[in-house]
């Protein structure tokens, strides 16, 4: 089980059991779709563009998947963050169309670099005012929570067509990340390998700030049992934060990362993909990084293979994987909260 | 047992605006003619019913659902695809009911059994993502439901504008649309009247005693989970009629005017900003919503270009007429924050916190 993506805890502590059986469902299902979807060279393709969909999926679900384990809040205005981040990144990339769209491999990064990073200083900071006016008012308060943080996903929807206008905005990939690679017959989209690097990275990143850092061990302990983690002296509020503004931060960029790779951005969008990142959370089990992972993956590939295979029935796939998987597990596949 | 709830507006100022709201409901087809006014009443009519019902459940047992639109939709779809497939006749009136009531209610079991067994934020998260599925399918299924252009149809002879009653009374021809607008006006009022009936009776307490704690609740012996999935049920029914409703004076049902999720967001204003758990919060939410969305435009617009003529930036963005959404859904989050009570909470003024 080497290619687990999981983590490895320090062994002086008694562990739990590892539970592995959920980390083998993408692989399982990736290796039971080979023969239905029939040519290996389309397998790959589409197993590529399922694992880059369920990393730009992960990044924007991550955030909000901490900060409910943590916190007990649900931001159901998170999808905001998102058309945030897509917008922010045209401020950069479409003044700066030349050099995104020269033919040099240096000169895109530099521009998309700045991008992403602008797109998630913006909705990081964006992130902190939310938490502070919108959220902090009503800890505690589920019903509160959920009518606040809707009706901040409505007035920062209106306020990004009331900036930009309504009407969609294309935002060309870079000249360098179009195309594929063509190995044999099989053609992996550039863009696509990008995004599962990128995927991969923030993954390892917050994995290990979560596991090796203090700050991580206090969100973690912080997840499982907040008054606890209070009475021996810590800010959880502030800890919180931190977690709300980093969450906001990942969403922005992955609307970049989401915008670049419908190569549009419309202030929709994060609407349709708070639905998403939903189902994702849910099936990971809330509060669970490591499940939010598996489960974007999981509806990744639903999304993909369903599409190819049976294009009608993708439309409800989502939520047949989500009654599959709750049947099976009624808290999702990691139940990490005492929720 | 009392037909009538004995719960009444518990407020002069209250009882005086929805008087004055019935009233003029009542007799807008003879007091302002034209086609707008009557557009604009019997949408009042057909939300004041939808969001009381949706008030049912958010209001009166504190959980919130996504899927409210759902069924309003379930009910104009089957109402419009009956009417489309069979033609203009009662018969396909009936059927479109007998069919598009039992399918939302057994829709609302399905969820609730389902997800009510857990907390209200699983339980919207679900029902956002079901209805979100429900509204790809609606879409997609063209050849049931007309796809993104929906259907249109024809009202059976008695309802047509072309039917008329009586030539001339108090200068108004009544016709088949105005008596439409009637029908609406009694079906939704019956709607309303029902669900007051329902949240002061045993079983509406004991959804308030849920709302308030559901621990508490449930060690009293109440089966906690049955009297949710009873009451989404019944919400989801009245939805479904109003759809019903929706359909027929629209003749037409399409996902933009029943399914989409921004009717979902209406709802919530309109419960939030009249009062929630209040039932009567909801006429005064639709009453205000349903006016600002058609009359407020207008205003914003004007204001708009006196903004632009006057070389401001950013405010004729601000103030264009379709970010009118914007004003309201900072007054939403404002209201949730001051107001979680509402206008209704405000004029009644007694210290009985809805939460």
């Amino acid at each position: 089980m080497t290619d687990i993506p999981a983590p490895s805890a320090s062994d002086a502590l008694p562990q739990a059991k590892r539970d592995l059986v959920p980390v083998l469902l993408p692989v399982i299902l990736a290796l039971l779709m080979l023969p239905l979807v029939g040519s290996f060279s389309s397998w790959v393709t589409l197993t590529i563009a399922s694992l880059a969909m369920g990393m730009m999926i992960f990044i924007m679900a991550s955030g909000l998947t901490l900060v409910f384990g943590l916190m007990d809040v649900l931001n159901f205005g998170h999808g905001a963050f998102i058309s945030v981040g897509a917008y922010v990144a045209t401020l950069v990339l479409l003044p700066l169309a030349g050099m995104s769209q020269a033919d040099s491999l240096l000169t895109n990064l530099a521009v998309l670099v700045p991008a992403a990073l602008a797109a998630m200083a913006v909705s990081g900071a964006l992130g902190v005012v939310v938490e502070r006016v919108l959220i902090l008012p009503v800890y505690g308060q589920h019903l509160k929570q959920i009518l606040m943080t809707t009706g901040g996903l409505i007035v920062a929807e209106q306020a990004l067509y009331a900036l930009w206008g309504p009407q969609i905005i294309p935002l060309p990939l870079p000249t360098a990340l179009r195309g594929s690679f063509i190995i044999g017959d099989i053609a992996i989209a550039k863009y696509r390998l990008l995004v599962l690097l990128v995927g991969i990275a923030v993954f390892v990143a917050i994995q290990l700030v979560l596991n090796r850092t203090k700050i991580g061990l206090l969100i973690r302990a912080g997840v499982e049992n907040r008054e606890m983690v209070e009475a021996l002296g810590y800010h959880v509020k502030r800890l919180f934060l931190g977690v709300f503004m980093v969450g906001s931060a990942l969403a922005g960029f992955g609307g970049i990362m989401w915008a670049l790779y419908r190569e549009q951005v419309h202030a929709s969008m994060g609407n349709d993909l708070t639905v998403l990142v939903f189902i994702v959370v849910i099936i990971g089990g809330l509060g669970s990084i490591g499940g939010c992972f598996i489960g974007a993956l999981l509806v990744a590939m639903v999304a993909n293979y369903g599409g190819f295979l049976v294009p009608k029935l993708a439309l409800v796939s989502n939520i047949l994987l989500m009654v599959a998987i709750l049947m099976w597990r009624p808290r999702g596949l990691y139940a990490v909260t005492s929720r | 047992m009392m037909i009538l709830s004995g719960d009444p507006p518990r407020s002069r100022a209250l009882s005086l605006i929805l008087i004055a709201i019935v009233v003029v409901l009542a007799i807008t087809p003879f007091v302002f003619p034209g086609a707008k006014p009557l557009n604009v009443a019997a949408k009042i009519c057909i939300f004041a019913a939808l969001v009381a019902s949706y008030d049912l459940l958010l209001g009166y047992t504190g959980t919130v659902s996504f899927a409210h639109t759902m069924f309003y939709g379930i009910g104009s779809y089957a109402v419009a695809i009956a009417l489309y497939g069979m033609g203009p006749s009662w018969a396909a009136v009936a059927t479109g009911i007998v069919i598009g009531l039992p399918l939302a209610a057994l829709l609302a079991l399905g969820i609730g059994l389902f997800s009510l067994r857990v907390e209200a934020i699983f339980f919207a998260m679900i029902t956002l993502a079901v209805a979100s599925a429900f509204l790809v399918l609606a879409s997609q299924l063209s050849w049931l439901t007309g796809g993104e252009d929906g259907r249109s149809f024809s009202l059976p002879e008695l309802l047509r504008p072309g039917t008329v009653f009586i030539k001339d009374l108090f200068g108004v021809r009544i016709n088949g649309r105005i008596l439409t607008y009637y029908i609406i006006l009694v079906g939704c009022a019956a709607m309303i009247l029902g669900l007051l009936r329902v949240v002061n009776s045993p079983f509406g307490r004991v959804l308030q005693a849920v709302r308030e704690n559901r621990f508490r609740a449930e060690a009293l012996g109440y089966r906690t989970v049955f009297h949710l999935t009873y009451a989404n049920v019944l919400a989801a029914l009245v939805a479904a009629s109003a759809g019903v409703l929706n359909a027929m004076w629209l003749r037409y049902a399409g996902p933009d005017t029943s399914l989409s999720f921004s009717i979902m967001l209406d709802i919530l204003l309109m419960v939030v900003i009249g009062g929630m758990g209040t039932i009567y919060g909801a006429i005064i939410g639709a009453t205000i919503f349903i006016l600002a969305q058609n009359y407020l435009q207008a205003l914003m617009g004007a204001a708009s270009n006196a903004a632009a003529e006057a070389g401001l930036p950013l405010l004729p963005g601000l103030l264009h007429p379709d970010r009118w959404l914007l004003w309201l859904g900072l007054l939403f989050v404002a209201s949730v924050y001051f107001f979680p009570t509402g206008v209704v909470g405000r004029l009644r003024g007694a210290p009985k916190p809805a939460e």
